[in-house]
C-alpha cells in the first residue's frame, strides 16, 4: 500500500474507532497501551482535533463578524493570535458592547497560560532561535496536551508538530468559512458548537490523568477556577488554576519519580 | 472596528508564547526533567473545562453544556475517537436546547 493510501486509511479508520487495526505492523512491545506510543494513534487524534477545531472555528468566524470585525481582521486574529479561548473572549466582550481595553484584559490573561505551557515544553521545543520563534506560535492547549501524552521527547516533539500544523490549518480554514458565511449560518449555540471545546479538552486531559497526583491537580484546578469565576476578571481563574500545579511540582521533584511520567 | 485592538491582541498572544519558551530556555534541562513540568497542563485544562461548561460570564450555571460534558466524559472513558466525542457533545447540547 502506498504511503498516501495508508494515510487515507488511518484518517478513515480514525473516524470510526480508536482501536482500529492500523497498527498491525507494530510489535506488541511498541504498543504500550497506557503510554500511547502508537504513532498512528497520534495522527488520528491530531486529525480528529483539527476537524473538531475547524467546526469550532466556524463559530468564531460568525461571532467575530457579528461583533463588528471585518473578515480580514477576523482572519488575521486566527492566523497571528492562534489561541481560541482568548479570541472567543475578545470578540464576545466587544460584541457585548464593551470597549477594546475591557476586551483585551481578559483575552490576554487567558493567553498568559501559553507561557506556562512554553515552560513545560522546555525539553521538547529545542532548536535555533528562529526555529523556536516559529514553534512558539504552536504553543496552545491542544499541542501541549498532545505532546505530554507521549512518553519521551522525540515522540512529544512529533505529536506537538503534527497537532500544531493540522490544527493551524483547521482553525484558519474554519475561521474564514465562518467569517464569510456570517450570520447566514444561524446561532452557533443552536448547533451546540460551544459544547465542543470542553469535550475536546476532556479527551485531551484524560491521558494526562495517569496517577493520583495528576488527578488531584485536575480536581483542584477545576474547583479553584469555579470558586473564583464569580469574583475576579475573566481569565484570572485559569491562571490561578495553573498555580495549583506548583505544590505538585515540588512533590514530584522531592520524590524524584512521582511525576506524570511514572504511572502508578 | 479599528485595527489597533486586533494587533494588540496578536502581539500580546504571541508575546506570551515566546515568553514561556524564553523562560524555559533558561532552565537547566536536567532540572526541567526532574520537576515534571508537564503537570502544569493538567489543572489548566481542568479549569478551562470547568469554566467553559459551568459558567456564563461571571455566573455559575447548569445548562445543556453540563449534559454535553457528561456525554463527552462517558465517550472518552469508552475510548471513542476525539471527533466522535466532540460531535456527540455538540449534538447533545443542540438537542437539549431545541427541546427546551
Amino acid at each position: 500500500m502506498s504511503s498516501t493510501l495508508r494515510g487515507l486509511w488511518f484518517m478513515i479508520s480514525g473516524m470510526v474507532t480508536t482501536d482500529a487495526p492500523a497498527a498491525n505492523e507494530l510489535t506488541a512491545a511498541q504498543r504500550a497501551p497506557a503510554r500511547s506510543t502508537d504513532r498512528d494513534q497520534v495522527l488520528r487524534n491530531a486529525l480528529s482535533i483539527a476537524l473538531a477545531t475547524a467546526l469550532y472555528a466556524v463559530s468564531f468566524g460568525v461571532l467575530s463578524v457579528a461583533a463588528g470585525f471585518s473578515v480580514a481582521q477576523t482572519c488575521v486574529m486566527s492566523v497571528v493570535t492562534f489561541t481560541g479561548a482568548s479570541q472567543f473572549t475578545f470578540v464576545s466582550v466587544i460584541g457585548s458592547g464593551a470597549g477594546p481595553v475591557a476586551a483585551l484584559a481578559p483575552a490576554l490573561l487567558l493567553a498568559a497560560r501559553n507561557s506556562l505551557y512554553g515552560i513545560s515544553l522546555r525539553s521538547v521545543l529545542t532548536g535555533s532561535v528562529a526555529k523556536r520563534a516559529l514553534l512558539a506560535q504552536g504553543v496552545i492547549d491542544e499541542t501541549t496536551a498532545m505532546a505530554h501524552a507521549q512518553p519521551e521527547p522525540a515522540a512529544k516533539r512529533r505529536a506537538f508538530e503534527l497537532t500544531a500544523v493540522l490544527l493551524f490549518f483547521g482553525w484558519n480554514v474554519g475561521t474564514l468559512a465562518g467569517a464569510l458565511a456570517g450570520q447566514g449560518l444561524g446561532n452557533p449555540k443552536d448547533l451546540g458548537l460551544d459544547a465542543m471545546f470542553p469535550a475536546v479538552f476532556v479527551a485531551l486531559l484524560a491521558p494526562q490523568l495517569r496517577n493520583a497526583d495528576a488527578r488531584r491537580a485536575a480536581l483542584a484546578g477545576g474547583l479553584v477556577a469555579l470558586a473564583l469565576v464569580s469574583f475576579v476578571p475573566a481569565g484570572l481563574p485559569i491562571i490561578a488554576a495553573g498555580l495549583v500545579a506548583v505544590p505538585f511540582l515540588v512533590a514530584a521533584n522531592r520524590c524524584g519519580d512521582g511525576g506524570l511520567g511514572s504511572g502508578t | 472596528m479599528s485595527w489597533w485592538p486586533v494587533l494588540a491582541l496578536c502581539a500580546g498572544a504571541y508575546g506570551f508564547k515566546v515568553l514561556g519558551l524564553a523562560i524555559g530556555g533558561r532552565l537547566d534541562s536536567g532540572a526541567a526533567e526532574r520537576w515534571h513540568l508537564e503537570i502544569l497542563v493538567v489543572p489548566i485544562l481542568a479549569a478551562l473545562i470547568a469554566v467553559q461548561s459551568f459558567s456564563t460570564g461571571h455566573r455559575l450555571v447548569l445548562d445543556a453544556r453540563a449534559a454535553a460534558l457528561l456525554v463527552a466524559a462517558f465517550l472518552v472513558w469508552r475510548r471513542a475517537p476525539f471527533v466522535v466525542v466532540a460531535l456527540a457533545a455538540a449534538a447533545t447540547a443542540a438537542v437539549l436546547r431545541l427541546l427546551a
